[in-house]
């Protein structure tokens, strides 16, 4: 038997969408049942949600006020008790929370993780991505031990919801939560623009922007065309905008319809944050730049006078 | 208070790796060999943290061949007061990497250990926090601010909704992320000095780790190529392409 537990991701009572993506990586190992396990301190709307998504054959609620936020600390020995019930998969989004947890749940049950899967051969057979992607090595996981995995959510589209309707369980895990580990604050930039992680279209600036000021234009281009933006780490570290905008390695890995990047030069490590992307259009005032070798569409030119005259066109 | 920092040697950031042509591997002969980015930033940080007192000592370990040790020199160099090599001919993965590590502590009781977030070669961003779940201890992850005060921690973390701010008791485990700081550049009296720090070795078979080496990579490929596309000479051009691929 085999049987997928996925960790739901949520914030503020609702379920990310890197859930449903890690369902259609679960599917591809065609296990016997799909479970989704939501921690939460007020799990219903979510686990709601998540018995909507096509192929979940069950949905677990743990509620507990320790859970109101995802600490790994807290929530790991939780998901290994929950795991332990005959599980022989965890999966987690390749996200911040999937990354962050994910690994806790692994040592705790002593096993191996496979992190960023991007393909399963098997139930224990998985290709992932080396050295910024510049590679792909697949790996065997033991058959006799649970696999835990991070799913590379911009290898899988999220699954369809609608028709199903997967039973709700509560379940208690009956395990000490540490206290060493407190939350104090999220701060999240507010916006009414696109999640960047699943958005359709993106635009993304570079260091060719040249300032936090300038950035006001990539953001105009993004609205017009109700895109997400995005960033280079460049523009990111100079402060040109925040953190959670950064594409690439150590950044957002996503897989958008359209991808624009604007005075970005094409670093590998940015590179490999828009390999999925479908088409990929530059903008580069220097026709050499690395960027192009890559771009289903480029234009060379100063940005400062491209956009607005795109802008115009669109 | 002591500071265990984790210094990983990898193939340098700026080599664009080849696949073997057999796809048994990669290819890192005669490739240049750095310092894990990240870890130059857990090491920085803990450099920061003795200037402002808040640690007196600092100790970078490796986990590695023999060879390892002029990398240690480096973080030696860097400023680290002491360096352990753990000595393996393996490449070994990340559980038995934090089993290791787990070990190192046992022997150093440090308050904080400090780890790069993941290791570029093979990208797999598991170490700090498996380590932090078998010493079952706090972690904070993906740090772009550490502030010490007292028996605690307050870390922000870079995460995906914007910047987390958690508070930690020590010890605990710390991942870098990039924007934590900017590595000093090491200067050429402190190579001279770093010579004589105390670089102790230990091997890995003396520890008594059960491996927890359980993938196997039974091959490599490079990854799917984009080639490169067409090129447009101005914005409506750019329009009528993407129209005519339907994006717009
Ligand atoms: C461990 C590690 C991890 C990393 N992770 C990431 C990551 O996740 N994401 C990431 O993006 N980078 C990452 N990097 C950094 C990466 O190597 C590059 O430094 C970075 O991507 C460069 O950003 P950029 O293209 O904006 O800047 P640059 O390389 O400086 O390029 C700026 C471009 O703008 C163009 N330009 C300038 N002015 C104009 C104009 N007026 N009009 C049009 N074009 C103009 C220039 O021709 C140039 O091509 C990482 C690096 C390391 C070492």
């Amino acid at each position: 038997m085999t049987k997928i537990l996925i960790i739901a991701e949520h914030l503020n009572g609702k379920l990310n969408s890197s859930t449903a993506r890690c369902v259609t990586c679960a599917r591809e190992i065609k296990p016997d049942a799909i479970d989704v396990l939501v921690l939460s301190d007020a799990p219903d709307a979510v686990a709601a949600e998540a018995a909507k998504i096509n192929g979940v054959s069950k949905v677990l609620t743990v509620t507990n006020a320790a859970n109101s936020h995802a600490l790994a600390a807290v929530y790991a020995p939780q998901i290994a008790a929950v795991a332990r019930n005959g599980y022989t998969h965890v999966l987690a989004p390749s996200t911040t929370f999937g990354k962050d947890v994910a690994p806790c749940v692994a040592a705790l049950l002593g096993v191996a993780q496979v992190s960023d899967i991007m393909k399963a051969s098997d139930a224990h057979t998985f290709q992932r991505p080396i050295y910024a992607g510049n590679a792909i090595v697949t790996v065997q996981a033991p058959a006799d031990q649970v696999l835990v995995g991070t799913v590379r959510t911009a290898s899988y589209p999220a699954a369809g919801n609608g028709t199903n309707a997967a039973p709700i369980e509560v379940t208690n895990v009956g395990v000490e939560l540490p206290t060493h580990t407190r939350f104090v604050e999220l701060a999240q930039a507010k916006s009414d623009r696109p999640d960047l992680q699943s958005a359709r279209r993106v635009v993304s600036g570079g260091r060719g922007v040249g300032s936090k000021e300038n950035f006001a234009i990539i953001f105009q281009l993004a609205d017009k065309l109700g895109a997400a933006v995005g960033a280079s780490r460049a523009a990111v570290d100079a402060g040109y905008v925040p953190s959670d905008l950064q594409v690439g390695q150590t950044g957002k890995i996503i897989a958008p319809e359209l991808y624009m990047a604007i005075g970005i030069s094409g670093a590998i490590q940015h590179l490999t944050g828009i390999k999925d992307a479908g088409t990929i259009v530059a903008i580069n005032k220097d026709g050499e730049a690395p960027i192009f070798e890559i771009a289903d569409i480029g234009l060379v030119g100063d940005l400062f006078k491209l956009i607005p005259e795109l802008e115009q066109a669109l | 208070m002591k500071i265990l920092v984790g210094y990983k040697r990898v193939v340098d950031f700026n080599v664009r790796i080849q696949v073997k042509p057999d796809g048994s591997g990669v290819v890192t002969d005669g490739v240049k060999l750095s310092a894990n980015p990240f870890d130059d930033i857990a090491l920085e940080e803990a450099l920061r943290l003795r200037e402002k007192g808040i640690t007196t000592e600092v100790v970078v370990a490796t986990i590695g061949p023999a060879d390892c040790q002029a990398h240690l020199r480096n973080g030696l160099a860097m400023g680290a007061n002491r360096a352990i090599h753990v000595v393996t001919s393996d490449a070994i993965q990340p559980l038995t990497a934090a089993r290791t590590l787990l070990k190192l502590i046992e022997k150093e009781q440090p308050q904080i250990v400090i780890l790069g977030k993941q290791a570029i070669d093979d990208d797999c961003n598991q170490t700090g926090q498996m380590l932090a779940a078998l010493w079952n201890r706090p972690q904070a992850t993906f740090a772009s601010r550490v502030e010490v005060t007292g028996n605690a921690a307050r870390v922000t973390r870079e995460v995906d909704a914007g910047l987390e701010t958690i508070e930690v008791d020590l010890p605990a485990v710390i991942t870098t992320d990039l924007r934590l700081n900017e590595p000093r550049f090491i200067k050429l009296p402190d190579i001279m000095k770093a010579k004589s720090k105390p670089l102790e070795t230990i091997e890995f078979a003396s520890l008594g780790i059960a491996s927890g080496d359980h993938l196997k990579a039974t091959s490599y490929a490079p990854p799917p190529k984009r080639s490169r596309g067409v090129m447009v000479k101005d914005a409506a051009e750019l329009v009528a392409a993407l129209k005519t691929k339907g994006l717009l």
